[in-house]
């Protein structure tokens, strides 16, 4: 198994929290590095899904996100029913991880790209899909029944968020311009993409050991929780692959997609559509536990797991 | 020189738009807001990334204004949100303004 090497650097922020160093990434700098990332990300798919006629994609679009409804609800019931956490943890949980990680899809991208594994170019569209319906399902499952939610606010919050702005707004100037009309601008968005995911995983390895005391508060059930999941998640990403029939890469980046917790749109969204949620059970299990567990495991598990399903057919 | 309150809240970074919302509406001429760093009950509130920082916002105004905000953003944020809030007297040049 080869190794992805932005993943070291992810390392070496987790040592640099854990030895309490003076390394500190400012938070202006994690901004910048998080809209370069989705931007470019937003670009290379729009690029990407030039290609492809968009009615061909609907069918496929529509199945992935009514699947993937399925993570929350079940996150909901599992964490609620088993765990027996209260219903605002529960349902704020469970939105962090019908959500999607922006990150943990840059990284399995390139971890497939050095594969020399290919992935349907507009997984970027299924990645925009899936980051905000699972939100609303979480309000919707902390709120049944009782308390007013300021449903404006949190529309706002996550469709005109940075997340979706950038994505969506990256895709469509990619369509647009397309490959040729993008080239000016390859140096810095496509050229120097690998660069900034290590400089934001750095950043991220740092955050991530910040949160280390967060998981003591977790509990047993939810560190468990938070790798059970994931893989959970990830098998039906690649049964959903196989049903709209993806290739092998595009059936990883998928589960991928699928197992991913978010930690950018979710928490802020999170806080303010359910502030009773305690925002360490969280963020402590979507980024503590599951958030490394992908990039170290998961990826290359999925990815795996992918090729053998694709060698039975 | 004319006597005021100062009010400074202290809060999570993922409330500034809704605080803005609030204090302009409670009547609030104008407000700074900076980001800040720190710790206490909900735990180091580093800045390291967006859930983790801290703004603080103040705001000049009378005392009646000053209990007013305090009372309301009590009685709102207080309860799940990290807050903290406090009123100094303080000397401004323009009581107009304020």
């Amino acid at each position: 198994m080869s190794f992805e090497p932005v993943i070291l650097f992810f390392v070496l922020g987790l040592l640099a929290g854990v030895v309490r160093s003076d390394l500190k990434i400012p938070g202006v700098l994690y901004e910048s590095l998080s809209i370069f990332l989705l931007l470019a990300i937003g670009l290379k798919g729009g690029i990407e899904l030039a290609s492809y006629p968009l009615a061909s994609i609907a069918g496929p679009a529509l199945v992935v996100v009514l699947a993937a409804m399925l993570i929350p609800l079940a996150a909901f019931a599992i964490l609620s029913r088993a765990g027996r956490l209260a219903r605002p943890d529960a349902a704020s949980i469970a939105a962090h991880y019908g959500s999607v990680s922006v990150v943990t899809f840059a990284v399995a991208a390139s971890f497939l790209a050095r594969q020399g594994e290919a992935a349907e170019g507009y997984l970027v569209v299924f990645l925009v899909l899936l980051e905000f319906p699972a939100l609303v399902l979480g309000v919707v499952l902390a709120r049944r029944g009782a308390g007013e939610t300021r449903w404006g606010h949190l529309l706002h919050e996550v469709l005109a968020g940075k997340s979706i702005v950038l994505l969506v707004g990256g895709l469509l100037i990619g369509w647009i311009a397309g490959a040729e009309g993008i080239k000016p601008l390859d140096r810095l968005f496509l050229d120097l993409f690998k660069g900034v995911l290590a400089f934001f995983l750095l950043e991220m390895g740092l955050v991530v050991a910040s949160r280390f005391a967060d998981l003591r508060r977790a509990g047993p059930f939810l560190l468990g929780f938070a790798i059970a999941m994931p893989v959970a998640a990830g098998l039906l990403g690649l049964f959903t692959a196989q049903l709209i029939g993806l290739s092998v890469g595009g059936a990883a980046l998928l589960a991928t997609l699928y197992a991913s917790a978010s930690y950018i749109a979710a928490p802020a969204a999170m806080r303010i559509a359910i502030p009773e949620a305690n925002p360490a059970l969280s963020i402590g299990a979507a980024l503590g536990i599951t958030f490394p567990f992908n990039l170290l495991i998961g990826i290359p598990l999925y990815h795996g797991l992918a090729v053998r399903l694709a060698g039975n057919v | 020189m004319t006597p005021r309150k100062l009010l400074t809240i202290i809060c999570e970074a993922d409330l500034e738009r809704s605080l803005a919302d609030d204090l302009s509406a409670l009547g609030a001429r104008g407000f700074t807001i900076t980001d800040a760093r720190g710790q206490g009950a909900h735990g180091a509130r580093d800045g390291l990334w967006p859930s983790a920082a801290n703004i603080r916002i103040e705001v000049l105004c009378d005392d009646h204004l000053a209990s007013a905000i305090a009372e309301s953003l009590q009685a709102r944020y207080y309860e799940p949100y990290a807050m903290v809030i406090f009123i100094a007297d303080v000397l401004v040049l323009r009581p107009g303004k304020f």
